[in-house]
């Protein structure tokens, strides 16, 4: 590829433009999917403007963009974390429903005991279900190199086919069709915090969650530790730094949180297990991470934005037609839009002399 | 439950469905091991098979031609492995990532145009003719090896020989030698005279059209439709192929027919009635892979440059 | 010597900037066939990057290049190979798993669509006898030694039809033998009316080999002299511009007790080879003991054992009296040692993280109250020791990777010398440092060793280890060959140990 151009590192660039990169890969990737609402025969403006104003116009709307907020936020902060640590943790999705299987076990069994007791118990067992999945790729890499990226890819599927296998066999409901689990206790479910709406305790504990990983990234000598073991493995463990274990401490701590979006969905929304539990939530989460830079704010509002994309997109379908699929399309096209600025903030293109 | 199911015809109709289940693995981990040989892990695959899926039937539909619908699959894929190459090779950008995103994007994107490119009568999409079976004239009439071997949908014969011609590529040219070259150590290959880039951008490309073209054979010649994510996770298989085949394009090919001897034997054993918890079956691929990765990181024989982006300080 | 024939290569005005320094600043040289050229200079003068420009590794910002009498545009290495230049870098492009065969076959346009292995086997026969160089075609490169590397690396040149090659280095990581060697095939290329041109820092070998020195300083060229009519004295004034004092004054520091002790050591390799064979020495607190040797003869693997990061074979190591033989790098932590590494980027400091960040890596827990870091006790820190230890930086929040060599390697010391440490062991520790910045180091070491540090100095640069050492130790493959003090070493006996001859048995000096 005889390029025209050369590319040239150029000095480091300016904070600002770190923090606008991700809002024009934004505007850039609601640019480029315009094109394809004018195939669909919609008008693009029409189109994002019932996308924006379904998703955050109305109550309806707003508290419906607040329900897909809280598994995005989780898993956003979940992958965020681990690839603080070049955790590369792709399964965020098998985290979730591993999650999501430990909380229906103790949701359904302890039927009649009280709200205070069994919510509690699916939070913890969610998050060690989501972290024991973590964990076996976790000590695959730190004990036999075996990289990561794949075998929590793997996992997701595993974990995907044994929650399918589940529901269709021993916890398979006895009351429905469906593949799905029993009903969890009355006292299981979540309380609605907004009367009217769907909006459920998962979304205050994500944003806990949020808070946490903002404390772990400014304030912890534990988030300096994963940030060096990130940066520079060989040197953090020549200084002393047990690798090893912060490798493992993180992949417990990322899926414990990808397994808490598992549990927000079942006791927030459905109520019983399901196959579909997740949208692909776990690898929306990685294009949230991406966009958010890592950084417990950017996560946030990442998280936000599709979520607002993905509720948008819904309503823009039924005033439009514009299919919604449409919203995985900008998700992924943010990200590449993302990653084109990304390359722009750290190298140069200057036109060849001849 | 278990009358004896096994029967010969049983073996036999197993042992024909195996190659069918094993095409869609053959075309995207073949491709897949040239992406990989040349150090990019491409994670875009799933994504990169769904459009062929998806461009395959509604070409094949609008137009009447299944052969139609593949070509137009395969250029989609190169499309998206064009995509996947700009992604990963010119911007330097994380593989995974540049991955997970493409395969979000095509996705959505095989979802998008299929749902404008076709209606749906009571949410069923319609379908279209598949290829017709292969008759070879003397072969096919052998009894017991003539139904598994020698009478199969033409693109079937394609797969295969897809697979001799990459090992031969691989092994016994000079673009099978550049690419190692290139997944082994870039900065050697650079310094070689090789285009370092242009190598990764063809293979990518190639990467793309196959699994695209593997893609358009679930949609065109099994199911005869599309629907949304109909590959159920073929793609990530096949990156589980790719390290259980070690990378060798007839390696891959046994494994295929491994992996898709399972589903087809999981499958048949359903349709006859035996209660089977094929989720099991299914989940063996990833399980296996595992295993095999396990194998392999002892061994350490997968391109050494695969992952890092190849940069030229300039 | 032959007369040199025709300009080949002509290279006019050559300018290289890089963000923060200007690499090749307007340099004028010329190459002529049946000629050794070598280029003078030393670490930072800019002779890589000249080369690289000319390989087309690099573009040039400004100036022409003109081969054999026509202007051209090298866009890639292609380009240069398609005009019969060839070049051997310091570090080999090689494919390891990949046989010597088919590494030549890359690269080369002979070949067509399908590769022929006999046929180069064949060819790679003609040249090896040609040359006198020995090479198993059917070996793969990651069996072959150092020097059957190298050989491997000049037949591929030759194959694609070099007639001006390149040599980067080339005697970094040969012994004296396998440089004589080097040399006598180096001049049958040059009476075959080759190119020739030989980077090099060593003066005995420039002399020796070149018809032509370039002497280089901070990208521009000092001066083009033949070598017949030079000195090494003269030369070494070019490249440094004052006369050099080849000995630092060191005051007579009284010895105290043991630091560091090995005893019998054995170490493996990252291939299962034997990389250290029963290694026995000690270093005195106040001294600075020099390991001499060429690369590659266990130096890295020595580092590598006595900082934690690789498990011994056999033997014991001790450090201020206490085993330490399987310590992890944790352990070693509270015992006062202190390594600056060679690899500084990947080793030593961690690129994306700031300056103060670096600066914190051993003492951040107690910089912390529990699990919350105290930021404003680290920035303090930081100002302390940029301050005291001169570190250049824009501010202490600025990215590692935005400071210069220099300053990463003060980065370093700074990390490590602040905590006041007992024993250092210090690899490499001003290669491709400018002068500034490798008599600054030095000055430091002296400083530490007068305050009663235990200091191993493991350095490839031979007036480095004269010059700082209190005794020399020389590393040979794996095996001490012997230990001198340092008044009374004479360089051809080091030199002598380095290739392989061990001294009759010295009796351990103090």
């Amino acid at each position: 590829m005889d390029l025209r151009f050369r590319v040239e590192k150029r000095p480091p660039a300016p904070m600002w433009l770190k923090v606008t990169a991700p809002v024009i890969s934004v505007v850039a990737a609601l640019a480029i999917c315009s094109a394809l609402i004018l195939q669909a025969g919609v008008n693009p403006l029409y189109g994002y403007y019932h996308l924006f104003v379904g998703a955050l116009g109305s109550t309806l709307g707003l508290s419906e963009t607040f329900v897909r907020f809280s598994p995005l936020l989780f898993t956003g902060v979940a992958v965020a974390l681990a690839f603080t640590a070049k955790f590369w943790n792709i399964g965020a999705e098998g985290q979730l429903y591993a999650g999501g299987l430990a909380a229906t076990f103790f949701g359904v069994s302890f039927i009649g005991a009280p709200s205070a007791l069994i919510i509690p118990l699916m939070f913890v067992s969610g998050f060690l279900g989501g972290a024991l999945w973590a964990v076996i790729p976790a000590l695959l890499k730190t004990k036999l190199k075996v990289d990561e990226v794949v075998t929590t890819l793997m996992g997701n599927w595993i974990m995907w086919y044994f929650t399918s296998y589940l529901l269709t066999g021993p916890w398979k409901n006895p009351v429905t069709v469906w593949p799905e689990s029993a009903a969890i206790a009355p006292t299981a479910e979540f309380p609605i915090l907004v009367p009217g709406t769907r909006i459920h305790l998962g979304i205050p504990v994500a944003l806990f969650c949020a808070f946490i990983y903002f404390l772990i990234h400014a304030r912890s000598s534990w988030g300096y530790e994963l940030k060096a073991i990130g940066a520079n493995p060989k040197a953090s463990n020549l200084m002393g730094i047990n690798v090893t274990r912060g490798l493992v401490t993180v992949a417990i701590l990322s899926g414990g949180i990808a397994g808490l979006a598992g549990v927000s969905e079942l006791g927030g929304i459905h109520h019983h297990m399901k196959t579909d539990l997740s949208f692909g939530f776990g690898y929306t989460g990685i294009v949230i991470a991406m966009l958010g830079g890592l950084h417990p704010i950017g996560v946030t509002a990442a998280a936000f934005f599709m979520s607002v994309i993905s509720t948008g997109s819904q309503v823009m379908y039924r005033v439009t037609g514009v299919p919604y699929p449409i919203s995985e399309i900008i998700q992924g096209m943010t990200l590449a839009c993302l990653l084109l600025g990304v390359f722009f903030t750290e190298y140069r293109i200057r036109r060849k002399k001849e | 439950m278990s009358e004896p199911v096994i029967t010969l015809a049983f073996a036999v109709s197993v042992l024909a469905m195996t190659f069918r289940m094993a095409v869609p693995l053959i075309f995207g981990t073949v491709g897949e091991a040239f992406a990989e040989r040349s150090g990019v892990l491409n994670l875009g695959i799933e994504g990169m098979m769904l459009v062929g899926a998806s461009v395959g039937y509604l070409v094949s539909y609008h137009v009447g031609d299944n052969w139609a619908g593949v070509a137009a699959a395969a250029l989609a894929g190169a499309a998206m492995g064009l995509l996947m190459a700009f992604l990963t090779v010119s911007l330097g950008a994380q593989q995974h990532v540049a991955g997970i995103g493409t395969t979000i994007v095509g996705s959505g994107l095989s979802f998008y145009i299929f749902r404008l490119g076709v209606p749906l009568v009571s949410g069923i999409p319609p379908t279209v003719t598949s290829f017709p079976e292969l008759n070879i004239p003397l072969l096919t009439d052998i009894p017991i090896l003539g139904p598994i071997f020698f009478h199969h949908q033409a693109l079937v014969y394609v797969a295969l020989a897809v697979v001799v011609i990459s090992a031969f590529i691989f092994y016994r040219t000079r673009f099978g030698l550049i690419i190692r070259a290139v997944g082994e150590n870039p900065r050697a290959a650079d310094t070689a005279g090789i285009d370092v880039f242009r190598v990764r951008y063809v293979c990518l490309i190639l990467a793309g059209a196959l699994t695209a073209v593997g893609g358009s054979w679930l949609s065109i010649a099994q199911s005869r439709f599309f629907l949304p994510n109909m590959t159920y996770g073929r793609g990530w298989i096949c990156i589980a192929l790719v390290v259980f085949g070690y990378w060798s394009p007839l390696r891959i090919l046994g494994g295929a027919l491994l992996f898709g001897g399972i589903d087809a034997l999981q499958l048949s054993l359903q349709a006859v009635g035996v209660e089977i918890p094929y989720q099991l079956f299914l989940m063996l691929p990833y399980v296996v892979t595992i295993l095999a990765l396990i194998a392999v990181s002892r061994r350490a024989k997968a391109p050494a440059a695969l992952l890092k982006p190849y940069r030229r300080e300039e | 010597m032959m007369e040199s024939g025709g300009v080949v290569v002509e290279l006019k005005g050559i300018v290289k900037r890089f963000p923060g320094v200007v690499a090749n600043d307007h340099v004028d040289i010329d190459l002529r066939s049946g000629e050794i050229h070598a280029l003078l200079g030393e670490n930072g003068a800019g002779k890589t990057t000249l080369m690289n420009i000319l390989y087309g590794l690099y573009r040039a910002d400004e100036g022409t290049i003109t081969v054999k009498g026509r202007q051209v545009t090298l866009g890639s290495p292609k380009d240069a190979i398609d005009l019969g230049i060839g070049m051997i870098h310091q570090h080999f492009t090689l494919i390891p798993p990949m046989t010597v065969t088919e590494n030549i076959m890359l690269g080369s346009k002979s070949e067509g669509f399908l590769t022929d292995p006999k046929r180069v086997e064949e060819a790679i026969s003609i040249l090896c006898d040609r040359y006198g160089l020995r090479v198993d075609p059917k070996a793969r490169i990651w069996q072959l030694s150092v020097g059957e590397q190298q050989r491997v690396e000049i037949i591929k040149a030759l194959y694609r039809g070099a007639n001006i090659l390149i040599l980067d280095e080339p005697t970094a990581v040969l012994t004296p033998q396998e440089t004589d060697q080097l040399f006598t095939t180096l001049r049958q290329m040059k009476k075959e009316g080759r190119a020739l041109v030989f980077i090099s820092h060593k003066l005995d070998e420039v002399l020796a080999i070149s018809d032509r020195i370039t002497v280089l300083r901070k990208g521009r060229v000092i001066s083009t002299v033949n070598a017949a009519q030079t000195s090494k004295i003269e030369l070494a004034k070019m490249m440094v511009e004052r006369d050099v004092v080849f000995r630092l004054s060191k005051a007579k520091v009284q010895k105290a007790a043991e630091a560091l002790k090995l005893e019998s050591v054995s170490a493996l390799d990252d291939r299962g080879l034997q990389a250290l064979k029963n290694v026995s020495f000690s270093v005195y607190e106040g001294e600075i003991l020099g390991l001499a040797g060429v690369a590659g003869n266990g130096q890295r693997e020595l580092a590598q054992l006595l900082t934690g990061i690789r498990k011994r074979a056999a033997g014991r190591i001790f450090i201020r009296g206490r085993e330490t033989t399987d310590y992890t790098p944790a352990d070693l932590l509270d015992l006062d040692v202190s390594y600056i590494p060679e690899d500084r980027i990947e080793s030593g400091a961690i690129l994306d993280l700031s300056v103060t960040d670096n600066l914190i890596l051993k003492i951040y827990p107690a910089l912390s109250k529990g699990l919350l870091l105290d930021r404003s006790a680290a920035a303090e820190h930081a100002d302390r020791l940029i301050k005291e230890f001169d570190v250049v930086t824009p501010s202490r929040d600025s990215l590692a990777k935005t400071l210069s060599g220099g300053n990463i390697q003060r980065l370093i010391l700074a990390r490590e010398l602040s905590l006041r440490p007992r024993v250092i062991v210090a690899s490499q520790p001003t290669r491709g440092l400018d002068v500034g910045a490798t008599e600054y180091i030095r000055r430091k070491l002296l400083a530490e060793r007068e305050r009663g540090s235990a200091i191993l100095l493991i350095s490839e640069d031979l007036d480095e280890i004269m010059s700082l050492s209190d005794r020399i130790a020389v590393l040979y493959e794996g095996r001490i060959m012997g230990i001198v003090p340092a008044e009374k070493a004479k360089i051809e006996e080091i030199g002598l140990m380095m290739a392989g001859t061990s001294m009759k048995p010295d009796k351990e000096a103090g």
